[in-house]
Order: structure tokens, then sequence, then C-alpha cells
């Protein structure tokens, strides 16, 4: 027999649901990645998973980002699409926020460390305290895993089933 | 309620007739013939098919007790207090708790874990696979014959921040005994192009995570393939049925990868059924603290288990100072 492997786009994904039998549906906070980024601006930052300070947060590519930098490990799962990440060093006593990235002065990525080309289903690691930027000719989508920061966006109402 | 903590005595006798041995912890006692494990405590007994037993028991060691509360059934179970845990009968069951026929003991974790891996080395016959999903392994009843401790022992993957990284978790080839799986057989094998600056190696990784999890061998297993702080990436490949029902000591979340889950949710405490859950590739969904869950995956499917580690949760949801759900709006 041969299987077929469901895998989801942002031109193809059917969303399933909460059906409740004695509970709110907003307890479960549900919602699909690939409608929030089909809604989403390049380079937004949209939690869709919350557990205390951590987030998960989906990021539409489209285009080059800025430069951005943590104070912790983060990682990037592409789940639709072609990225490339650029990483560099970052300029001396620049301050991070304890939480999250941060955009950063084009100044302040400074010598290469490395570059990652990665398609549907890549894990790259966006180490500590390097610079790093996205870029996609086409729209594509990632999920980072990090600690909620200045830029994450919390749209619940907007994104997760309500009824 | 009957409950007990002191310390708790363990035994394990000769085996039967069917060549199995029997089990004592504290006031429980455990065994099984061709086709059935029996628990059995001060007040009352329960029967479990011997397979469905042996899955759940597998995935309580393999776990360390997991977060919360591993069920093995509607019944009996364990609640991990992370340096004990709480072996009990009917403790999660409304019926049990209001005729008073429940039972807990309290149990020092390398007890219980000693007595659990005696047991499942035991009754696992030669052949039989807990971790498998059931089109891929063989009988796990009959008298005893041999033995599966291969199997039974698998090293679980725990990275210390992203599997490929030098150092950390390896990946999963042919080579090193990790073929694609059957339901699996069209998931891209592509590697990410990887460049790093000479001295930056150990900080330049990607891998292509579809293809690592399209050759697990295991089922229903979440291992760790990356690290935010307490923040845990633990992505597991899903077919047939949950082999126990999860009751959470926390909030944790989970994003489909592929194809589809249904989940089964109800109240943590009772059994109460609260809601259906049917997740489709690109879905996420919160399971709150306050509830238990069991999957159904028609199709092997991959599923990214997302856990926060930080053992002061519990206390703060415990204590009323975080609500059970992990959002709200």
């Amino acid at each position: 027999m041969t299987y077929v492997t469901q895998m989801a786009s942002l031109d193809s994904y059917e969303k399933g649901r909460v059906e409740v039998i004695d509970d709110d549906p907003r307890n479960y906070a549900f919602s699909n990645i690939f409608e929030v980024a089909s809604g989403a601006r390049p380079f937004e930052q949209i939690a869709v998973a919350k557990n205390f300070e951590y987030v998960l947060e989906v990021v539409r590519v489209e285009g080059t980002s800025g430069w951005r930098a943590a104070a912790h490990d983060q990682s990037a799962l592409v789940l639709d699409g072609q990225v490339e990440f650029t990483l560099r060093t970052l300029r001396d006593g620049h301050r991070l926020p304890a939480s999250g990235s941060a955009g950063l002065p084009e100044d302040d990525a400074q010598t290469p460390v490395g570059r990652v080309l990665a398609r549907r289903g890549h894990l790259t690691l966006l180490p500590v305290g390097r610079a790093y930027r996205f870029a996609s000719q086409a729209p594509a989508v990632l999920l980072i895993q990090t600690v909620a920061g200045p830029d994450t966006q919390f749209r619940w109402t907007e994104i997760c089933q309500t009824a | 309620m009957t409950t007990a903590d002191a310390a708790v005595s363990t035994q394990a006798q000769e085996p039967n007739e069917f060549g199995y041995r029997s089990f004592t912890l504290g006031q429980f006692h455990f065994s099984r013939d061709e086709y059935f494990a029996y628990v059995s405590w001060p007040t009352g007994q329960h029967v479990i098919s011997a397979d469905a037993f042996l899955r759940a028991l597998q995935r309580d060691i393999a776990w360390e007790f997991f977060y919360g509360i591993v069920n093995f059934d509607g019944v009996v179970g364990t609640m991990n207090h992370y340096g004990s845990v709480d072996l009990f009968a009917g403790r999660y069951n409304d019926a049990y708790r209001k005729a008073e026929l429940d039972h807990v003991e309290t149990v020092e974790t390398p007890v219980i874990k000693s007595v659990f891996t005696t047991m499942l080395s035991d009754w696992t016959n030669d052949g039989f696979d807990p971790f498998a999903s059931p089109e891929e392994t063989g009988s796990a009843f009959g008298p005893k014959h041999g033995d599966n401790d291969a199997a039974i022992s698998r090293h679980r993957v725990t990275a210390e921040r992203m599997v490929s990284l030098p150092g950390d978790e390896p990946l999963r080839s042919d080579e090193n005994g990790h073929p694609v799986n059957r339901m699996f057989a069209d998931v891209r094998q592509d590697e990410p192009e990887v460049h790093a600056e000479p001295g930056f190696e150990s900080e330049v990784g990607s891998f292509n995570l579809f293809a690592y999890l399209s050759r697990s061998p295991v089922t229903w297993n979440p291992s760790v393939v990356s690290v935010c702080r307490d923040s845990l990436y633990c992505p597991t490949t899903e077919e047939y049925i949950l082999p126990i029902i999860h009751g959470n000591d926390r909030a944790e979340w989970f994003v489909q990868l592929t194809d589809e889950i249904i989940w089964d949710v109800e109240d943590r405490d009772t059994g109460r059924k609260r809601a259906k859950v049917v997740m489709k590739a690109g879905d996420v969904a919160a399971m709150p603290s306050d509830i238990r869950h069991q999957g159904y995956s028609p199709k092997r499917s991959m599923l990214l288990v997302w856990e926060n580690a930080s053992p002061e949760i519990p206390d703060l949801i415990s204590s009323g100072q975080f609500p059970t759900q992990p959002v709200e709006f």
C-alpha cells in the first residue's frame, strides 16, 4: 500500500477544530499556522502558542528582514517555502533584552558567522548573541521557538476559535 | 480513599504457570497470564489487556513518569511529583472516588522505576515491541517466551541544544539503524545547506526535522530535539492510539506537523467528557492543565509536542497563582 503524508502550505491547508462537549473552545487557543501567516505582514512575529514566558511565533518571510538577535537560543522551523538565514557576530557592547528577540541597526551585525538555506521541515538554530536575518523571494512560513519579547504580537481573539 | 506513603515494600514472586512473575509494590499487587494484566489493592481489583498494559508501562518508564499523570486507563496510573510518584487506582475516577474504593501509594521514584522496569522486562515476550505500532510488532500474548530487552531499553533522545550540532544528539540514517518508516516513504530526505565560517561550526546548525521524524522507529514517544531555556521541542510520530491517557499538571501545546490526530479530552480529575479536538497539518492547540487527553492517529503522523519544563509550574497552578489555561482572551 502507498501512503500519502498530508502536509500543508500557504496555498493549501485545511483547518481542524475543537468540537465542544462541555467546555469553552477558548481554553484550547486553537489556530492554524498557515491561516495566521496568510493574514500577516512580512516579518510580523505573531504568537500562536504561549506557556508562561515562552512563545511560538509565526513569521511570514517575504523579502529580506532586518537584523535581529536574542540573549538566548531560538530555533526556526520552515513550514512552507525556502528561507535563507544569514548569521553575523554582534557588535561588542550591544545590549539585548533579557527575553525575546530585538531588531538591530545594520552596523551592529558585523563579521560573518554562517549561512543556512532551509526548506520545508528544516529546523535551524538561531544562536544566542548572534545577529541573524531571514530572506525569501516567495512567501515562506517560519515557526520560531523563543521567549516573548518586545516585538511579539498577541492576537488571540483574531486567530483562535472562539465558538 | 486509602493512602499509604510510608516506606513501600517491594517483592517479586516466582513465575506462575504461564511463566510470568508477580510483583508487589506496597499494597498493590501486579500479575499477568496469557492475555491480561491484573492489578489489585486493598479495596479493589482491575484487569487490563496485557498489550495495552505493557504499552502504557513502557511509556511511564521511558518518560520518567512524565509531566503530571500517566493514566494506564480510566482506573490505574501514576502521578509524578518529581522525586516521588503516586501509584493510584481509582484516584481520578469519579465513581471509584464516590464509592471510596480508590487507593494511592506514594513511592520514591527509584523504587517504583525499578519494580516497573523489572515487570516490563519479565512480561514482554520476544517479538513484541511496546513502542511500535500494532502493525509493526508481534503479539504480546501467550505463555512467556523470551524477552525483548533491546526494544524496551531504547535510548531516549534528549538534545542539550539541538539535534545534529557537534557533540549533541546525532541524525538518524539507514547506516545507524533508522530506515524511513513505511508510512513516510514520501517524506523528502534532503538536508539544508549549512555553511559555517571557521570557528563557528558549533553555532551554525540546521537539520531536516521531517526526515528525522520519518525515521523514528517508535510511536507516541516525545523526544527533545531543540531547547530554548525551559522551552522544549518534543516532536513524536503517532500511529493508532496513544497508549496512555495523559493528565496534565501544566499546559502543553500541540503543533500538528503532518496528517491528522483526533484528541478525546476529559476532565483531569473525574474523567467527564469535555471536548474533541481535531487537528490537521498546521493546526496549533493548547492542552490546559486541568484536562486529560488521548489521541487517535489513523495514519502515522508527525506531532510537535511543546513543553515548558520549569519545575515551578505545578505548584504555581495547583496553588491558584496561575490559571489552568495558558492563554486568556
